[in-house]
């Protein structure tokens, strides 16, 4: 079942990746004559409400939507792993204070922050570095930031129960720093838990990045995410519902992909497995 | 027990003031004005800005701000929205109510849904039954709370035009009616966050049976030849429910996020879509209070799950 999750996820990116240079329509083309088109031969998809063509605006958000998912799981990983770690490796008020943080950050409401922080800062990050890419920045930021702290909870676990294996008592008899024995030897050995817990937080971010967008505090009106043609759909849903169907789907569809490839990979990473 | 309460509650206060000087410092650093719609205003001069700024007290530095809010919400007195020109506490306490009872609807029916099929499924593993809830369970938490709204929306109210999709607070009807047409509104709500959330916890309740009727006593109950349905209520379900009352009460901030997506959605007038207004309209007051609120809330339902794992757990709270 996963396999067939990992190559539906891999066509769909692809799709993503190379759609665009396939598929000629532009994501811009106003066409009044072709409004809330149902799908044809000439709009596969069928089009908006200012003619433009779907199929066209579902494969560029899904470059964008796709992108910030792994960019957010990638800083939710590097940051969890190093607070993890760092609480990990140390006894005493180090891990306690880490400890407390992560807690307060586990309290913390998500999507309130999330909007608040996003609405407030969006306008000196785009000042900054440019529309797109200050968005980008920025979501992903607060996306990663709110996903950490699961990562460096299983983290600091694993680090407690390798900390007294022999392997790393022998490294550390053999003279080896704490940095290298944890770098060369604790680290790699308690990452299994952490690929699945990032392939879940993906599909999170993808679902987190899609609610901030349809709650119109995204990416800017201009740029095609799956979430905001959600929002431009929702009003639309009577008279041209295949509109908001689509994106819909493929949001659907790469979280379910997701989800079943990081449960697959936790079945195979698990020895308990169930007889 | 009643040190454990008192340790927990001791726990959860500086926490409360954590989340308090984190949402002050965001808000404190972000840039943006509330007087800046009085800048663009050509009558109002320079100088009597300068002096409204210095009556609010925006000048101070941002400690004595702190703990001025501070001191003020710990008093009851939570400012007035520069928008809607109502004390902020009074909005809020308008709003409160619709929102928990969503909340608190939808979390039942989770509950309803997660409980039997979760221990059903662990109880016969790999079954038919099994294999059609763990694939129902993962469908139903990839569906993203806004698109499931929107589905029902489209099937019950326009397809079928079954029930309203517009929350109205103020239903004319009185007595019996009135029960009606709320059960109708809040019906959709009420199973977009119920259907998500029972669809996660199906999986946790269904692994941490699993974890638990492997364990030896299980097997001497069986060999007692008490029934099973005996085993799984008495034995089973009392400790398996340990870790997923755990899970429950740190999902709790994320069922608040989906109830601010389902109030948007289907236009209820609670504190969620209060609070999208809020930061719409650069309403600073109403922000602080309702995020407050919200945390307010993710600590008084972690500090319900501790006390529940407490009593459920006598392990616990003897420690």
């Amino acid at each position: 079942m996963a396999v067939v999750c990992l190559v539906v996820l891999g066509l769909m990116v692809a799709a993503v990746a190379f759609g665009p240079l396939l598929w000629r329509h532009s994501i811009e083309d106003i066409d009044f004559t072709a409004r809330l088109a149902t799908p044809s031969a000439a709009h596969p998809l069928g089009t908006d409400d200012l003619g433009r063509d779907i199929l066209a605006r579902v494969l560029y958000g899904g470059r964008i939507s796709l992108a910030v998912g792994m960019a957010a799981m990638l800083m939710a990983i590097f940051v969890g792993v190093l607070i993890g770690a760092v609480a990990g490796i140390s006894r005493g008020w180090v891990d306690t204070a880490l400890m407390w943080l992560t807690d307060l950050f586990l309290s913390l409401p998500q999507l309130p922050l999330l909007l608040i922080v996003i609405y407030l800062f969006r306008d000196t990050l785009k000042g900054a570095f440019g529309v797109e890419v200050g968005t980008f920045i920025l979501i992903v930021a607060v996306i990663g930031g709110f996903r950490w702290m699961p990562v460096a909870r299983l983290v600091r676990a694993q680090f407690f129960s390798l900390r007294e294996k022999e392997f790393v008592e022998a490294a550390r008899a053999l003279g080896a720093s704490v940095p290298r024995q944890v770098v060369r030897h604790i680290l790699p050995n308690s990452l299994g838990p952490v690929i699945v817990a990032g392939t879940i937080d993906v599909a999170a971010a993808i679902i987190a990045e899609s609610t901030l967008s349809f709650l119109g505090l995204g990416f800017p009106p201009d740029i095609p995410t799956w979430g905001r043609i959600l929002y431009d759909a929702k009003d639309y849903l009577d008279i041209a519902p295949h509109w908001a169907l689509f994106p819909g789907l493929a949001i659907f569809l790469a979280v379910l992909t997701i989800n079943f490839i990081g449960d697959g990979l936790r079945d195979a990473l698990d020895p308990r497995r169930v007889m | 027990m009643g040190s454990y309460i008192l340790r927990r509650l001791l726990i959860a206060l500086p926490s409360l003031l954590g989340i308090s000087v984190v949402l002050f410092t965001v808000l404190a650093l972000a840039p943006g004005d509330p007087f800046g719609e009085l800048a663009l205003n050509p009558n109002v001069p320079a100088e009597v800005r300068e002096q409204l700024r210095k009556s609010f007290g925006l000048d101070d530095p941002g400690w004595q701000r702190y703990f001025r809010w501070l001191a003020a919400m710990l008093r009851g007195d939570w400012g007035f929205s520069f928008i809607s020109r109502v004390n902020v506490d009074t909005l809020i306490l308008q709003r409160v109510p619709v929102t928990l009872a969503v909340i608190g609807a939808s979390q039942l029916l989770a509950l309803a849904i997660a409980l039997p099929v979760g221990i059903l499924s662990a109880a016969k593993p790999y079954s038919w039954f099994d294999r059609i809830a763990s694939t129902l369970a993962f469908i139903g938490f990839s569906l993203p709370t806004f698109f499931t709204g929107l589905l029902l929306i489209l099937l019950f109210s326009i397809k079928l035009d079954w029930l309203p999709f517009v929350y109205r607070a103020d239903i004319s009807e009185t007595g019996w009616r009135w029960w009606w047409e709320h059960l109708r509104q809040s019906l959709m709500p009420v199973f977009v966050l119920g259907l998500f959330q029972g669809a996660s916890w199906t999986r946790y309740v269904r692994s941490a049976v699993l974890d638990v009727i492997r364990l030896d006593y299980v097997t001497t109950a069986r060999s007692k030849g008490l029934a099973e349905r005996v085993i799984l209520l008495k034995h089973v379900v009392r400790n398996a429910l340990i870790p997923v009352v755990t899970l429950v009460a740190l999902q709790m901030p994320a069922v608040f996020g989906g109830a601010i997506v389902t109030e948007q959605i289907f236009r209820i007038p609670g504190i969620g879509s209060l609070l999208i207004d809020a930061i719409l309209r650069n309403d600073t007051p109403v922000i602080m209070a309702v995020t407050f609120v919200f945390s307010c809330l993710v600590i008084v339902f972690n500090l319900i799950a501790d006390l529940l794992y407490g009593w459920l757990d006598p392990r616990i709270s003897y420690r």
